[in-house]
């Protein structure tokens, strides 16, 4: 389960998050929609502890994110996988390298290493890349090498971060079939950030709309899809003259 | 600008100068504390320890044989007439052992090596890939900077030995096929005022140049921000701030150990 009370992160004058509750069931993925800029990113950082939250607390597995040693942090990590927006591979290994790295770092034996990384490979359908590198494969096979890697130690949660923006939306939704399946075989915790309303809607149990720092609504694909709330249809029918303060394209004048 | 203005800017740069240090310190310390994770950085070091110093090989020895050869011919010019010849060997050699050996050397490989580490990781920052490490539950500390400060303080050392071959041999090939000079001579002046500290002395040096490079490096890539003019910029003053540090060192080894 993540828990997050009253969290408020500031960069300067900046005020990211503002008081932001909100809560992910244990086994189940909780999809996060936002405009640019309303800390959804934020967010996951501040759940990995990748970012110290100011004010507020933050619940991770039982675990006190706010207050936890270091050690005790890489503790949790290690029960985490981590799907960065662009993959975030690194260019020197191959796609088998960059796999195993998390293993390598749990202490797990070569062979034993070898085999699973193969069958992270496989479940995200790149069976034999392993010795390629990441610049010799598309974005969207980037994206699959990163949630591979992101699964290879087998974690109770697992945060995407916007994994498929800026694919085209066939690639987009085998990224989304992939994110389904891993749920239902893995049962792990999913907290999914991402601007692709469809995506959201395949992937995820819950929904929430974060704004201005806050959540804004929370509930089922359904509920949302049936909502009236002006924010919600204005982000769902993509709507400008919907959001409040927002003047559409054309008006002007 | 008028006076509060001036005030301003000095505070302000002072507030930057004093975060600087700040962050500097908790890097070190970061660091030294990491030095324990031996299983992390370990097996990291060789690597580097290749790319740091066999990679810089080519261009330490270039400098190293044109510093030697125009001291040769720069000293002969100066004491013809004035002072016995054979002191060509002992400007050559005192000057390329204690100076111009190591310092040329460190500051080309702190273009060449602090640049390439600064890029190196600031790509990783701002790719996210230093997060990535940390979300595997690994020391990005540990497995990032150690080992390429550790590989500095043996590379550059190495590295200098041989700079310090070249720009002596370099002197005496140039002494007796273009100036009026034995072998003989050129080693009877190498040899008047040799010390066997004369040879710990640059190594020393180099040692510390290797650890202030890469870490100089290591640091703003460290924390670069703002994508590639981000990585540019940590690039530029890593390569900046580590040939003064040489500088600085090199004055403060003179002070404290000559």
């Amino acid at each position: 389960m993540i828990r997050l009370g009253g969290v408020s992160k500031s960069f300067g004058n900046n005020h990211v998050l503002r008081g932001l509750d909100m809560t992910v069931e244990g086994g189940s993925t909780l999809a996060v929609l936002g405009r640019s800029g309303t800390g959804k990113s934020v967010l996951l950082r501040c759940v990995a502890r990748l970012l110290q939250v100011d004010l507020g607390g933050v619940e991770v597995a039982g675990r006190d994110m706010v207050t936890a040693t270091e050690a005790e942090v890489r503790e949790v990590r290690l029960r985490m996988g981590y799907v960065f927006q662009f993959a975030a591979l690194f260019d020197s290994m191959s796609i088998g390298e960059n796999v195993e790295l998390p293993l390598r770092r749990a202490r797990v034996g070569t062979a034993e290493a070898r085999r699973r990384s193969d069958e992270a490979l496989a479940r995200v359908g790149l069976d034999g890349t392993r010795d390629q590198f990441p610049a010799d494969l598309s974005g969207g096979m980037r994206k699959r090498a990163g949630i591979a890697r992101a699964i290879v130690s087998r974690p109770d949660i697992l945060l995407y971060d916007e994994p498929t923006s800026g694919l085209d939306p066939v690639t987009g939704a085998v990224i989304d079939g992939l994110m389904v399946r891993l749920k239902r075989e893995m049962g792990a915790t999913g907290l999914l950030i991402t601007h692709d309303i469809q995506s959201a809607f395949r992937v995820a149990d819950r929904v929430a709309l974060l704004n201005e720092g806050r959540l804004h609504a929370e509930g089922s694909p359904d509920e949302f899809r049936a909502s009236r709330d002006p924010l919600i249809r204005a982000f769902l029918e993509g709507r400008a003259d919907l959001w409040p303060g927002e003047v559409p394209a054309g008006a002007a004048g | 600008m008028t006076l509060i203005g001036v005030v301003a800017w000095v505070g302000r740069r002072a507030t930057s100068g004093l975060a600087l240090v700040g962050a500097a310190a908790a890097f070190v310390w970061s660091a030294m504390r990491a030095v324990g994770d031996v299983g992390t950085w370990g097996r990291l070091t060789a690597l580097q320890v290749r790319r740091i110093g066999i990679d810089s090989v080519p261009v330490a020895l270039f400098i190293a044989v044109f510093t030697g050869i125009v001291l040769a011919l720069q000293s002969s010019y100066t004491f013809t007439g004035v002072v016995p010849l054979y002191f060509v060997g002992v400007l050559v050699t005192k000057s390329v052992m204690l100076e111009l050996g190591p310092v040329l050397t460190g500051l080309a490989l702190a273009g060449r090596v602090g640049a390439n580490i600064a890029a190196e990781i600031g790509t990783m920052r701002v790719t996210e890939q230093i997060d990535a490490l940390e979300m595997m539950a690994w020391n990005p500390v540990s497995y990032l900077v150690v080992p390429r400060v550790i590989a500095g303080i043996i590379a550059f050392p190495i590295v200098t030995a041989l700079a310090l071959g070249a720009g002596i041999g370099a002197g005496w090939i140039t002494s007796v096929s273009l100036l009026d000079l034995s072998t003989q001579e050129f080693i009877r002046g190498a040899r008047m005022f040799y010390d066997p500290f004369d040879l710990r002395y640059p190594l020393i040096k180099a040692a510390s140049f290797g650890a202030v490079v890469t870490g100089v490096g290591a640091f703003h890539g460290y924390h670069t921000r703002g994508g590639a003019a981000g990585v540019g910029r940590a690039t530029t003053r890593a390569v900046v701030l580590g040939c003064m540090l040489i500088l600085v060192l090199d004055a403060v080894w003179a002070v404290v150990l000559l």
